[in-house]
């Protein structure tokens, strides 16, 4: 077998292991670390894709930014441990089965009708110039517009966090 | 290059560099004691071998056959785990770093680099972004209201000014147009005028520079901004619960983030092993390496310089510094940058 597929295909069952973890485990704590090792294999997966760009930026702003945060609010919190429930019946009878229905769904999709052709492992352009051109030159309205609109969300946060006193009198 | 043949080098690679970097990290915690000692009108180390040089070996056998004690009431797998996360990060960002030009041995074009990846700079800043997390679990499985203050202070300051320094570092992008780190070198090399060299710091970069070098002390834990372990409020922050071999690698993982530190900025803003080259052939291929150590031991110096003049600050100080003063000003840095290029 080809030591790239082996590589594959251990990231993806990190990815898919982690992912259980995280919905298994009961301490919040374990649990965001469950995600941050699905965000690093995500980014070992990327890297194997010859994305090296995608692979760092994924490990800089998920598993190094934005997890950091989810681990830093559960230490502040000091969130304890969640109570365990059987979990309900219409889940279990319902959920599982519509889930894999759903996977292997999704799978035959891509595989059959994706109209595009497969691409072997390591072979994508993923240099940081091929990147910029299409971020900056090819989708430059999609990019800006998003940008705008992640301001209004940074705006909308501080004027949600700096509530002047008397009104944050009354919220509480 | 055969896929065997370049295995056995990046061992041998690996194995050098780990080897140097360890003895590094041992011996710039002696000088840090000896040059602090100076400072205040003390000898520092002196017992063990000529001027306490084997000092450092003295510390590694007392660390190893301590007792390694476990308080009771810790959350043991991330008690255990996180000293292991702060040092295998800390280790990790130094495998894209290069130390030189590429050596021939045999036929063989080996480059003095463990690996050269086109996004080494942003590998080194990913890995660093993750180091938080060894400091952060430490703090909040040690189930101490101490350590877990210092756990907090360490993700809330190391999330603040890694801003401050990815912005300052996008200046020197712009003007190498790359992320790699060896051509970010390569662009340094040659001399504005005949006699001052090409460096990034002598060519725009001086305000990016500073911006660098203050969040560069806020990421590592270090005086002024070493708030998560200030002894005098928090007995040691996030590692008080930690003895033994443990504790001797967080002190390993800090010393190996400075040493990474020193070697980012050499590279960026100082030419990495850019210098003059004279003498014989042999002596003309061991200079660069000579520079490139030189540089890193003069911000090792600039580093306990600072450790033993400067008092800490006030932790909202620390953060209205970051957010109110460092990071506009690494923007405006960004902006003059970019209309300078563009120009």
């Amino acid at each position: 077998m080809n030591f790239h597929l082996v590589l594959f295909l251990a990231f993806g069952a990190v990815c898919v292991g982690g992912a259980i973890n995280l919905l298994a485990q009961r301490h919040p704590i374990n649990s965001a670390l469950s995600l941050i090792a699905v965000m690093a294999a995500l980014a070992g997966e990327y890297l194997l894709l010859g994305a090296e760009f995608v692979a760092a930026v994924q490990v800089i702003v998920y598993a190094g930014a934005i997890m950091v945060l989810f681990v830093f609010v559960i230490m502040l919190l000091n969130a304890g441990e969640e109570e365990h429930t059987n979990g309900s019946r219409v889940a279990i009878l319902l959920g599982v089965p519509g889930m894999l229905t759903g996977s292997v769904l999704m799978a035959w999709v891509m595989l059959r009708h994706s109209g595009t052709e497969s691409v072997p492992i390591g072979a994508l352009p993923g240099h940081p110039k091929d990147i910029a051109q299409l971020l900056f030159h090819d989708f430059l309205l999609p990019f800006e517009v998003t940008s705008v609109l992640i301001l209004i969300a940074i705006m909308g946060a501080v004027v949600l966090a700096s509530q002047p006193e008397s009104a944050a009198g009354k919220v509480d | 290059m055969p896929v065997g043949i370049f295995i056995l080098v990046s061992v041998i690679k690996s194995l050098i560099v780990l080897i140097v970097l360890l003895t590094a990290v041992a011996y710039t915690v002696w000088l840090e004691r000896k040059v602090v000692g100076h400072m205040q009108n003390r000898w520092g180390p002196t017992r063990v071998g000529p001027f306490g040089l084997l000092q450092p070996a003295a510390d590694g056998i007392k660390f190893l056959f301590k007792e390694d004690l476990t308080p009771p009431h810790v959350y043991k797998p991330l008690f255990l785990a996180a000293p292991m996360m702060a040092l295998i990060f800390a280790l990790t960002s130094i495998s894209v770093i290069p130390f030189g030009n590429s050596i021939t041995i045999g036929g063989l074009n080996i480059p003095l680099q463990i690996t050269d990846v086109n996004i080494g700079l942003l590998m080194i800043l990913g890995v660093t972004s993750m180091g938080v997390y060894g400091v952060a679990l430490a703090g909040w499985s040690s189930n101490n209201k101490y350590s877990l203050l210092g756990g907090l202070r360490a993700s809330a300051q190391m999330v603040s000014y890694e801003i401050a320094l990815g912005l300052s570092l996008v200046g020197v992008l712009i003007q190498s147009g790359s992320f790699s780190l060896r051509e970010i070198v390569d662009a340094q090399g040659g001399r504005f005028l005949g006699f001052i060299p090409r460096w990034n710091i002598f060519h725009g970069q001086f305000l990016g520079f500073f911006i660098y070098l203050m969040a560069a002390y806020a990421e590592t834990n270090r005086i002024p901004f070493d708030l998560p372990e200030a002894e005098t409020e928090l007995v040691a922050g996030y590692h008080t619960e930690y003895s033994s071999m443990k504790f001797a690698m967080f002190f390993m993982a800090e010393y190996a983030n400075m040493i990474t530190v020193a070697c980012v900025a050499t590279l960026l803003f100082f030419g990495g092993w850019h210098g003059p080259l004279f003498g014989p052939h042999l002596l003309q291929a061991l200079l660069p390496l000579f520079w490139f150590a030189a540089k890193i031991f003069c911000f090792l110096f600039l580093y306990i310089w600072v450790r033993g003049t400067l008092p800490r600050f006030r932790y909202d100080q620390l953060m209205a510094f970051g957010w109110k003063f460092l990071l506009p000003l690494a923007i405006a840095n960004l902006v003059a940058t970019a209309i300078a290029v563009a120009w």
